[in-house]
């Protein structure tokens, strides 16, 4: 089943941020990457390029679906886990140690939108 | 099939100099490529297998064994309408009064060719209660797209480019965003209720928030859940309110054939999907056909070539002149001839697949306007059938009836550890095709079972009881069921690696 970690932030398409400070990593969680299967592609963006929150920023494709990735916060991507372009499997391995991108954050207030872990598990439930 | 003595590609089977044929002597004298220009001529020999003649035959042959189609046994594929392809289609569409016309014959010498065409456009526009067809579309999603295209056509003549916005509700198929996207619209995701169906109060929403950005709203009814819209008739009065279309989907419309129409519910502009309700071949067994049907006033948008009826000659015209005739709507160099600025111009090649629309109205045509109206009472039967007599077993996630097809949640008792994937491949090993698996997206074990009306029922209760001997095997011998196929010529394939790094040429052994 699902695991779900605590001390971030969490979006309704599934979309984690872990802040340190001024930067963000963003990934998918662990009820995502069991709901989709297989991952077999992950589309990123750029380094330094521009992510706002509530619009598409990649896509993840599994051997099910592929599904866009929504970003929860804005900001500029500062890195991309290059990992993943060879190993899009380590999102199924340990989806939460295998951000997809580190965004500086433009906009710290928007976290206030997202959910904690609590509040997540129960979207999860629903 | 012997996979160790027949399982090789036709490339491992290549003997270099090894043939099937001889050609005259002088096949290279009056078969020259010569007056080609250079930049079209090979400068190396294609990569070709030779084989002689009883090795390709043994070959091809074998692999059409492993392959498993309607005619072989229950196909319950889910959304795709697996109905049977009738012999008396086939029969008909390769007669050679058929089959040997060409496109730009003269239409006097094809009058009984084009009166088909043409039959066929009304039937549809009358089982649909829309006003005109095109039958151009070469398969469902062209014919989305050129749906999308009318629409946004529509919206340009009455200028308003500004409405890019597609509504699509998220239980959709795949093609609906994907053919908006194509079209240049945006995709705006309407959300479901639990129970599938459109949540009207967020689509209020959506049209308050962007009524007069929205070109139109495509829906599937009954939706990929097989569940009818019972709010149907409010959703597109809402959506014509804020100046949307309405756009239907074709892909359902078996459950419907002959009990309802499309055009009555409101629907603007819709695609069939010849080869699923009108029992022509799918994919690999044949080329689609994607008819487009509009309702009266957007007729003017429809691509070309169309087909149309001339009033009768009089007897003092002396009845020479073609009853039908074909437009191919020329358009003039500056565009202004005004009739050809409103369509859309050509979809595709010439007619769209014309061999399939033999098919289908040979299907129309067998079945009559009464019998027609038991095609989709006997698919929604069916389906009902089988998911009342399977729910002790399957999770059904969604009360109450279901019209042509059925979804499950994978197995009620998920402590085994057997998923919806696990089913599916120990299906294969009792010899039916595998119902469609993990769509719709809405639940995580999806397992779709459409039936069609076309099954016995000797047959569907077979079926029912393999599905209740999978789920008792799930509990008694789990591994046996994580494990299958066992008795199909290739087991579970690595459809990771397929995906990751897909091998899509084979030479290797070439050059030998």
């Amino acid at each position: 089943m699902a695991t779900f970690e605590s001390g971030l932030y969490y979006s309704e398409s599934h979309e984690y941020v872990r802040v340190e400070g001024e930067f963000g990593y963003i990934g998918i969680s662990d009820y995502a990457q069991h709901a989709l299967g297989n991952v077999v592609y992950v589309d990123m963006p750029e380094v330094d390029d521009e992510v706002t929150a509530g619009e598409e920023f990649g896509a993840v494709e599994s051997v099910k679906a592929a599904s866009d990735l929504i970003a929860p916060v804005s900001g500029t991507v500062v890195e991309v886990n290059e990992a993943l372009n060879d190993e899009p499997e380590l999102l199924n391995k340990d989806a939460f140690a295998n951000w997809i991108i580190k965004v500086q954050l433009s906009d710290k207030s928007e976290l206030d939108n997202l959910m904690d872990v609590e509040a997540y598990k129960k979207h999860c439930e629903a | 099939m012997n996979r160790t003595l027949y399982g090789n590609l036709i490339f491992e089977l290549s003997k270099k100099g090894r043939k099937g044929y001889s050609l005259p002597q002088d096949y290279d004298r009056t078969h020259t490529t010569a007056e080609l220009p250079e930049a079209l001529r090979r400068s190396e020999a294609a990569r070709l297998p030779e084989c002689d003649e009883l090795t390709v035959v043994r070959h091809y042959t074998n692999l059409s064994h492993n392959n498993f189609g309607v005619n072989d046994g229950f196909y319950p594929l889910g959304s795709c309408t697996m109905k049977y392809n009738p012999v008396i289609n086939e029969e008909i569409a390769a007669m050679k009064a058929f089959a040997g016309l060409h496109p730009l014959q003269p239409a006097e010498t094809c009058q009984g060719a084009l009166e088909v065409y043409y039959n066929l456009q009304q039937s549809l526009a009358e089982l649909a209660g829309l006003s005109e067809f095109t039958l151009n579309p070469c398969a469902g999603a062209h014919g989305e797209l050129t749906g999308l295209m009318v629409i946004r056509a529509y919206h340009e003549a009455k200028a308003h480019p500004s409405r890019t916005k597609v509504l699509i509700p998220d239980s959709a198929h795949g093609t609906n965003p994907a053919s908006a996207a194509v079209c240049g619209l945006e995709v705006v995701e309407v959300k479901s209720l639990p129970d599938g169906t459109v949540d009207v109060a967020h689509l209020r929403q959506l049209l308050d928030e962007m009524g007069d950005q929205v070109a139109a709203m495509m829906m599937t009814n009954p939706n990929t859940l097989g569940i009818f819209e019972p709010r149907v008739l409010g959703i597109t009065k809402m959506v014509h309110e804020a100046g949307g279309l309405m756009y239907y989907d074709g892909a359902n419309l078996n459950a419907l054939l002959g009990e309802c129409r499309p055009g009555d519910m409101g629907f603007d502009v819709m695609h069939i999907n010849l080869h699923k309700t009108f029992s022509t071949p799918h994919g690999g067994g044949g080329p689609g056909s994607g008819p487009v049907g509009v309702r009266k006033g957007l007729e003017q948008f429809l691509p070309y070539p169309r087909v149309k009826m001339e009033a009768p000659p009089t007897a003092t015209e002396g009845g020479t002149a073609p009853l039908f005739t074909v437009d191919f709507g020329k358009v003039s160099p500056s565009g202004d001839d005004g009739r050809a600025g409103t369509s859309l111009g050509s979809v595709g090649s010439f007619f769209g697949n014309y061999g399939v629309m033999l098919k289908a109205y040979a299907y129309i045509l067998s079945l009559g306007r009464e019998h027609v109206k038991q095609v989709g009472p006997l698919a929604t039967l069916n389906a009902n059938y089988i998911k009342e007599r399977l729910r002790d077993d399957y999770l059904l996630p969604i009360q109450g009836l279901c019209k042509h097809e059925v979804v499950f949640d994978g197995l009620v008792d998920k402590s085994t550890g057997v998923t919806t994937m696990d089913v599916a491949k120990r299906l294969l090993d009792y010899g039916y095709h595998a119902p469609t698996i993990y769509f719709p997206l809405l639940f995580h074990e999806s397992l779709m079972i459409e039936p069609t009306e076309n099954e016995s029922k000797e047959t569907i209760d077979a079926f029912i009881n393999v599905m209740h001997t999978i789920a008792a095997e799930a509990k008694s011998d789990p591994e046996l069921v994580k494990t299958a196929p066992h008795n199909t010529p290739i087991g579970r394939v690595d459809d990771v690696l397929a995906a990751k790094h897909p091998i899509t040429t084979y030479w290797k052994s070439l050059e030998n």
